[in-house]
């Protein structure tokens, strides 16, 4: 038993007490179980995550109807279930594959959730989607992109979120694009962890490149949560690819900003996808040394007034952080799942599996860029879709591809520091 | 092809030295009560918010951080050593294990709780950026942190061995009770052995703050790698934890140049059982 265990069986113990008491019940609440990471590595997501969902359900238990469009946001309540309230029991995965296999276990057995919604990191959310599957629960995830989620004939997993297919595409075509313009896009590299997330994401992306003849030059694979990572940032300091796409978590993608620039090393492209780089904190801690990073979205926030520019004002006013695109997709499929309960009238499984496979959103009844909400056979949204951003300042993205979509012309290159 | 490898040793060994100074506490404390403190990793988490906390509020960089973080965490030190050490030490050694770790569990939640889970840092260019010559590239933060690990755990070395005071902490920790017959009171030297493991500590937090990020679960992160380089350079010395910090620095850096970061710690822990294997006392350890 290593220090992490310890610690895990602890925390564990300690929210179970604490969720124990909490967990008391009321006529006409519908819960949702969440799971999270609320410690851990990237408890900051899970902080962001929990701050983002407060502001969904008050959404939805009061009456919003400032934000047009958006399901739910009119009345008070799930009007379906005759004004019911939505209830978020949140339990913390301490960013740990089988701690939220027994988190799920345990909403579901114990504190009888009609759903379960999460659980952020893709290796996490594939132990504890396969406990809802068993108990035949529905359980919506938004935001873990690894591409086997739903390859797994599951039949109660929903995932709202675009997927690391799309995205390998996403890159391909912009790299490609770049590659018209002038930019040199022909050695690329792979940087990723070690987590579910980490080397399905750049299985993926390598198998998109090699589709479109231009195999991947160098893999650069590394253990999560690293205390040191001189030796790979030398290693493409020597081998010097022209593209550099990095597929890593908070506490690394800091420290890769930081290494990079002691070690005085620039790729043409520095390309991330998502997760630590659209980390708030990322920003705040090592924005100014990392301008120019491209990275991936499918949030936006609209002109003021626009039911999105609201949504990110509430989430603001309650985090203290600017909205991003994971909590957006978070808020997103929270109101997805929301809205098939609602239509489901009921808190009866199946029927809420019913109503989420007959989900049919449009764009304007979404907060996120998607092109819309409806699930294939396997539960993946057909719809789901996103866009190239760029930190160009150092402070805020913006969205620079596709065309169509773009608020400023792609920089290059990469500026660093 | 050459010079980075002469990079990557001398990161190693910047690295390694860092690695020394925030074990030199841990070894200390088992060395003077053998207690193994689970809490190390979140006295060095503890040094580096005292270091941010001044850079935020005073503008202080190191010169300012460095010395505060070791005083503040060297009253932590006393203080937990009256309010928690001296009574678990009487007890088992699983109310040690378990003592410890729930103040490693409180120290990092409290911290949680007041600053948020959020990523913090250092301006990067606090300690004078990075030093250039030859193509080898040395930032000043880490040649700080590397320069102050070598003097303080030669410091520790010294005190120990060339001291009265020092004299007095090995005469209790070989017997207490001989130790008070000649007058020495065990509890101020032991409470005096946890203000220096605590200050050396924090120190090595703030040092650390200048190149790493700051968040409150960083102790889980840097505490495992304090344990390593106390078992390898034998528990209870200073010197060995120096000797082994060091190596350690290197062959992770060396490893992950060479073979590929997924495997380093696969390379660090081999290396590490099979040396234990052979001289289970570790480096420079006693029986």
């Amino acid at each position: 038993m290593n220090l992490k265990h310890v610690t895990g069986l602890l925390c564990a113990a300690a929210m179970s007490l604490v969720l124990a008491s909490g967990a008391w019940a009321e006529d006409k609440i519908v819960k949702i179980g969440v799971i999270l990471p609320m410690s851990g590595g990237t408890a900051s997501i899970g902080a962001h995550a929990k701050a983002a969902l407060e502001v969904a359900t008050d959404i939805i238990n009061n009456a919003h109807p400032e934000l047009g469009n958006l399901p739910l946001a009119k009345n008070a309540g799930l009007a379906g279930l005759g004004g019911a309230k939505i209830e978020v029991v949140i339990a913390d995965n301490q960013g740990n594959p089988a701690t939220g296999q027994n988190q799920a276990l345990r909403l579901i057995t114990e504190d009888k959730v009609a759903a379960v919604f999460g659980a952020y990191q893709s290796g996490i959310t594939l132990t504890s989607s396969a406990i809802a599957e068993k108990y035949g629960i529905p359980y919506l995830n938004s935001e873990s992109v690894a591409a086997n989620l739903t390859e797994r004939g599951f039949k109660w997993f929903f995932r709202t979120t675009p997927i690391a297919t799309d995205f390998a595409k996403a890159y391909v075509d912009f790299l490609s694009d770049m590659k018209a313009s002038g930019a040199k896009t022909d050695a690329i590299a792979l940087v990723h962890d070690n987590t579910e997330y980490g080397t399905s994401v750049a299985n993926t992306i390598a198998g998109a490149f090699k589709e479109k003849g231009q195999p991947v030059a160098l893999d650069v694979a590394y253990p999560v949560n690293a205390t040191d990572l001189q030796g790979q940032v030398l290693q493409l300091k020597d081998k010097k690819p022209d593209v550099i796409i990095m597929i890593s978590y908070t506490s690394d993608a800091i420290l890769f900003a930081k290494t990079m620039q002691s070690l005085d090393y620039k790729p043409a492209i520095l390309l991330a996808d998502d997760a630590g780089y659209s980390d708030p904190s990322f920003i705040k801690a090592v924005g100014k040394i990392s301008q120019g990073v491209f990275n991936r979205s499918s949030w936006s926030v609209g002109p003021s007034g626009s039911p999105s520019a609201i949504i990110a004002d509430m989430y603001k006013k309650k985090s203290g952080e600017e909205m991003d695109d994971t909590v957006g997709r978070q808020m997103q499929g929270f109101f997805v799942l929301a809205d098939a309960i609602d239509r489901a009238g009921s808190t009866d499984p199946a029927k809420i599996q019913a109503a989420l496979k007959a989900t049919d959103l449009k764009p304007e009844q979404l907060m996120m860029g998607y092109k819309g909400v409806k699930f294939d056979d396997k539960g993946q949204n057909t719809l789901a879709s996103g866009l190239i951003i760029q930190l160009q300042d150092g402070e805020n993205y913006t969205a620079v591809w596709p065309k169509a979509n773009a608020e400023k012309a792609p920089v290059l290159p990469y500026k660093g520091w | 092809m050459s010079f980075v490898l002469v990079q990557v040793i001398v990161g190693g060994l910047l690295l390694g030295a860092v690695y020394a100074l925030f074990s030199s506490g841990l070894t200390l404390v088992w060395g003077m009560m053998n207690i193994v403190n689970f809490a190390h990793g979140d006295f060095v988490m503890l040094g580096m918010y005292v270091a941010y906390v001044v850079y935020t509020l005073m503008g202080g960089g190191p010169l300012l951080g460095a010395p505060l973080a070791t005083l503040v965490l060297a009253t932590v030190g006393v203080v937990v050593y009256f309010a928690l050490i001296r009574d678990i030490m009487k007890g088992p050694m699983l109310a040690q294990i378990l003592g410890t770790f729930g103040l490693a569990l409180l120290l990092r939640y409290s911290v949680f709780w007041w600053f948020g889970a959020n990523f913090l840092s250092m301006p990067p260019d606090i300690v004078g950026g990075t030093y250039a010559f030859a193509g080898l590239r040395i930032e000043a933060s880490r040649l700080l942190a590397g320069v102050v690990a070598l003097l303080v755990t030669l410091g520790l070395h010294l005190l120990l061995t060339r001291t009265s005071l020092g004299s007095k902490m090995l005469a209790v920790a070989e017997d207490q009770t001989a130790a008070q017959l000649m007058g020495i009171r065990p509890d101020t030297m032991q409470a005096i052995a946890w203000a220096i493991a605590a200050g050396a500590t924090g120190l090595a937090g703030a040092l650390i703050a200048n190149f790493f990020y700051i968040v409150p679960t960083v102790g889980e992160t840097l505490g495992i790698v304090a344990f390593v380089t106390v078992s390898l350079g034998g528990f209870g010395s200073v010197p060995g934890a120096l000797v082994a910090g060091l190596l350690i620095g290197v062959i992770e850096s060396l490893s992950g140049y060479l073979i590929g970061a997924i495997y380093k710690d696969i390379v660090v822990y081999v290396l590490f059982l099979l040396f234990l294997w052979f001289r289970p006392q570790g480096l420079m350890g006693k029986i």
